[in-house]
């Protein structure tokens, strides 16, 4: 501030300038690239995209990297500890646990997606109706819901899969049916809380119509919250399948999933250790990675944080 | 009012916060003075930093991510910038005390509001719970709550917004501090209740003989509540002086654009509302001349290069800006050609 | 409260009613009947013990009778194990689950919270990351990993705890522990952003400026407030322990009322699936409706609003 080389020149009026008073010094990003930008920070979360990919990755080519069938048996090669023939042994019927893995990795992740994706859909049709119409047809949806799901998800699925038999099909469509209260729950709240907001308000006085409302404001602003719960419910299906499997409601044989794989080995848990350690490692990095995003997710996507 | 002692001085108060794009200087270099049995008022748009200088008085303001960069905080003759948690413990509250822009939020919702009172009286008078009860009683009695006996026992959503902010303030004076923040104390309240709420502190800082700093962004909640005004801008002071001062003779062309952006019900006053275009700078960067040039009808290029010196009007009033240097051209006081 | 109360009681019963009606349909929409695996039983016999089981009757008559018997506590007799009615497996299972369950839960709830604060308290720091972590891997690893691990671990190798079994005080602390982690996981995880949230809430700054102490700010209004959404999951945290407790007595050779559940599904033993099923319901929709009643008590908002 020092107070030097002042000028008759510089006590001219020259008057305000509006334009250089707006102009932004801070970058100005959008809802996604200001997500994208906080994702990126977490290195956890690009850590588990990594290794979502990677498994994926194996998941398609792990089978064909060694020279057995999932479910071929070699009576010479029983209970074989991990080596350079079979990196991750074999179990009570000689077959390779590696190609075994992928294979129930291409399972386990098919059912994880499968119920994900149909979690979704029915969530957010009977979550969008729901909080779209309102009133008694909400409240009469949301009570069906409350009623249903006030029993553990697991319970449904154990009665589903006894009454529709075992099997891949069986499995998701039982996730399927039994899993959609929470997604349309949120589905519903989202709706119902944005269809308050002003600039729904806004949106409807410039003479939008409903179809506009759902595609322009009501989805986008409800994406947030839906991506991490998607996200969580992947890992959740794979986990319950784990579970299912385990106490021998699972897939029927010879299929393997990570979870039938858990369940056989830990049958010789004592004895051959690396039968359960290599299937549950599978599931706990999955898990794992799911869990990170989904956090990495919930922290990126929340406008509330947002700074 | 000469001769009253000094209760508080801020001198050079620098406070930055360091987010992920860099350090924000929220208040830079701001210095004022309360008296004893004094009002003055902090007035700004938002973001000027006033909110963050009375909470650094506190030292409320959440360190990590903000901190005192430099300066002092002296009050009662100590600088409270050197003082500890532990220390700063003991002044607030029965030193300075604080009330908050939001009464909904501002109450613990699931405590009693008795039990709210009584926290500090406990803590800062060794009363025991009876005599802190009686004391709560009162202070409820005294905010003009009726029913204090009943009300001590309920929970903040039994009371309304105007309730709770009584409340507020009852906790706040509960141990007759020598100052009381109010930050922007009214302006989440009906429009009635406001002036309820400023007649209150009015009359409690009568009897109490309470200093008090008013945050707010509404000259017209100050005009009769203040005697002293500093305005405040993008983190600087730019104008400071008494009530008269700032309301008939002020100098800086923002203080005239806050004047005559506010509506005004004498009718002999037919002249329109006139905003303020543009907005204030973002305190990421702030610019290296006057912080309101860019907005600033009068504005010249020395303005944009350099920040303008302190000068003083009078003994009380002083001002920073370029229109008072002797080579700037004479401009028109609309405030003041506006009267005539 | 105490219309709130009725309220709830009254969802309770109604829940439990649409569940055990639910639960029957589907079991007796199985496909043939419960005897038909069980090859070459002569016609007449089968007839006999359709009518032993009441199973020759129209299936409303058949659902009337269940309802009218559930209410004497009556859940009709095992199919696989002659001579035994629900109602005695379920009365000999059920406390010993019980006793798995609370030990699991108490230890899951206290030591979940008291991560949780501590995390939030050190938020950012060393010990934050290290709950964080520890939370993300309680949620990743199922429990019969942690079984496994703890089993052969503490079991076999150290020989601090019996590897399986039930019986001693000693006996519960590998299971309760598997049983736990996942709730230990939630429950911290939970209470770290529940205390992260109230601590910064207006209230949280006006207890500092009323110059109350680091330590009364946080107990006295951060954990009080923060604890309430820990009440609200608490259902679901019940029904995930329960589900839990299928595996663990399984593992654990633990003679409890999951390990008759996942016995009565594999032999497809009909009445049982559907006893436990409806006992299963009965106990957590009860308990749900003792969370809902501990909010009330808890939150003085709760109590008037509705």
């Amino acid at each position: 501030m020092a107070q030097v080389q002042l000028n008759k020149d510089m006590f001219k009026i020259v008057g305000k300038d509006v334009e250089k008073s707006q102009e932004l010094v801070r970058p100005s990003l959008t809802y996604w690239q200001d997500a994208w930008r906080r994702l990126k920070e977490n290195k956890l979360a690009i850590l588990s995209i990594v290794m979502l990919a990677l498994l994926l990755i194996l998941s398609v080519v792990g089978p064909y990297m060694r020279p057995y069938s999932y479910d071929e048996q070699d009576f010479m090669s029983i209970n074989k500890p991990p080596s350079a023939e079979h990196w991750f042994g074999t179990d009570a019927l000689g077959r390779d646990i590696f190609v075994r893995c992928w294979m129930g990795a291409r399972v386990s992740l098919f059912i994880g997606f499968m119920t994900a994706i149909l979690n979704f859909t029915i969530g957010v049709i009977y979550g969008g109706v729901s909080g779209y119409l309102g009133g008694n047809v909400d409240i009469v949806m949301m009570r069906i819901i409350d009623i249903i799901f006030s029993i553990p998800q697991m319970l449904w699925v154990i009665l589903l899969m006894v009454v529709i038999g075992q099997g891949l099909h069986t499995i998701i469509i039982a996730f399927a049916i039994s899993g959609w209260g929470g997604m349309a729950r949120l589905v519903r709240g989202q709706v119902l809380q944005l269809k308050e907001m002003e600039f729904v308000l806004a949106a409807k006085t410039l003479g939008a119509d409903s179809w506009r409302i759902i595609t322009r404001h009501l989805i986008p602003n409800s994406m947030g919250p839906i991506i991490i719960s998607i996200t969580f419910a992947v890992p959740g299906a794979i986990f319950s399948e784990a579970f299912l499997s385990y106490i021998g409601l699972g897939l029927p044989l010879p299929l393997a999933s990570w979870g039938t794989l858990a369940s056989d080995g830990s049958k010789v848990l004592l004895i051959h250790p690396y039968q359960l350690f290599f299937p549950s490692l599978l599931i706990s990095i999955t898990m794992l990675a799911f869990n990170l995003l989904g956090d990495g997710l919930r922290d990126a996507l929340d406008p509330r944080l947002r700074k | 009012m000469e001769n009253r002692d000094r209760l508080l001085e801020v001198k050079d108060l620098h406070v930055s916060f360091d987010t992920y794009a860099g350090e924000v200087k929220a208040v830079r270099g701001v210095d004022f003075h309360v008296d004893k049995g004094e009002t003055l008022a902090i007035v700004g748009e938002s973001g000027c930093g006033k909110s963050v200088t009375a909470q650094s008085i506190m030292k409320l303001i959440p360190m990590p991510p903000g901190r005192i960069k430099k300066g002092s905080i002296i009050f009662d003759g100590k600088d409270l910038v050197k003082f500890t948690d532990k220390q700063m413990e003991s002044v607030r509250g029965r030193e300075i005390s604080m009330i908050f822009q939001d009464p909904m939020t501002s109450l613990n919702p699931t405590m009693k509001i008795g039990k709210q009172i009584m926290e500090g009286l406990i803590k800062h008078q060794n009363m025991t719970k009876k005599e802190a009860k009686e004391r709560a009683i009162e202070m409820i009695k005294l905010v003009g709550i009726p029913n204090p006996a009943k009300r001590v026992e309920q929970y903040p959503h039994e009371f309304s917004g105007g309730m709770r902010q009584r409340a507020m303030i009852a906790i706040a004076l509960a141990c007759n501090p020598k100052l009381l923040i109010a930050d922007e104390p009214t302006t989440a309240l009906d429009v009635t209740i406001q002036a309820q709420i400023l007649d209150l502190m009015k009359e409690l800082q009568n009897r109490l003989n309470t200093s008090i700093i008013m945050i707010t962004h509404d000259l017209g909640v100050v005009a009769n509540i203040a005697h002293r005004i500093v305005v405040m801008y993008a983190g600087k002071i730019i104008e400071s002086g008494t009530s008269d001062d700032i309301f008939f003779n002020p100098q800086h062309p923002y203080t005239w654009g806050l004047l005559q952006s506010v509506p005004r019900l004498d009718a002999a006053n037919k002249e329109k509302l006139v905003p303020i275009l543009g907005q204030p700078p973002d305190l990421f960067k702030p610019p290296v001349g006057c912080p309101f040039a860019a907005r600033c009808d009068y504005a010249m290029p020395v303005c944009k290069e350099y920040y303008p010196e302190k000068t003083q009007i009078s003994e009380k009033h002083h001002v920073h800006c370029w229109l008072q240097h002797e080579m700037a051209p004479k401009v028109k006081n609309p405030i003041v050609e506006g009267r005539r | 409260m105490f219309k709130y109360t009725l309220k709830r009681l009254g969802t309770m019963i109604l829940t439990l009613w649409v569940v055990v009606t639910i639960t029957f349909f589907l079991m007796h929409a199985i496909p043939g009947d419960p005897f038909t695996d069980q090859k070459r039983i002569p016609a007449e016999i089968l007839e006999n013990l359709k009518a032993k089981y009441g199973l020759d009757k129209p299936l409303v008559v058949q659902y009337f009778t269940y309802l009218k018997n559930l209410l004497h506590g009556d859940l009709g007799m095992s199919l696989k194990y002659k001579n035994r009615t629900v109602a005695d497996m379920l009365k000999s299972g059920f406390p010993v689950s019980a006793q798995l369950g609370l030990a699991a839960g108490l230890f899951g709830i206290t030591m979940g919270i008291l991560l949780g604060i501590v995390a939030a308290l050190n938020h950012k720091g060393f010990f934050d990351y290290f709950v964080i972590l520890l939370a993300i891997l309680g949620v990743s690893v199922p429990n019969f990993v942690f079984s496994a691990l703890f089993q052969y671990w503490f079991g076999v190798k150290l020989g601090w705890f019996p590897v399986a079994r039930w019986g001693t005080p000693y006996h519960v602390i590998l299971p309760a522990w598997a049983l736990g982690m996942r709730m230990i996981a939630f429950q911290a995880r939970m209470m770290r952003t529940s205390m992260l949230d109230v601590l910064n809430q207006d209230y949280i700054k006006t207890a500092k400026a009323k110059g109350l102490s680091k330590s009364v700010v946080i107990w006295r209004h951060t954990i009080r407030n923060a604890i309430l959404p820990i009440v609200t999951i608490l259902g679901p945290t019940i029904a995930t322990l329960l589900t839990g407790t299928f595996v663990i007595e399984k593992i654990f050779a633990i003679p409890g009322l999951g390990k008759y559940y996942i016995q009565s599904i594999q032999q497809r033993d009909y009445t049982l699936i559907l006893g436990t099923t409806v006992f299963y319901s009965a106990i957590l929709i009860f308990m749900i409706f003792l969370v809902d009643i501990a909010y009330g008590l808890i939150d003085p908002r709760i109590r008037l609003d509705r």
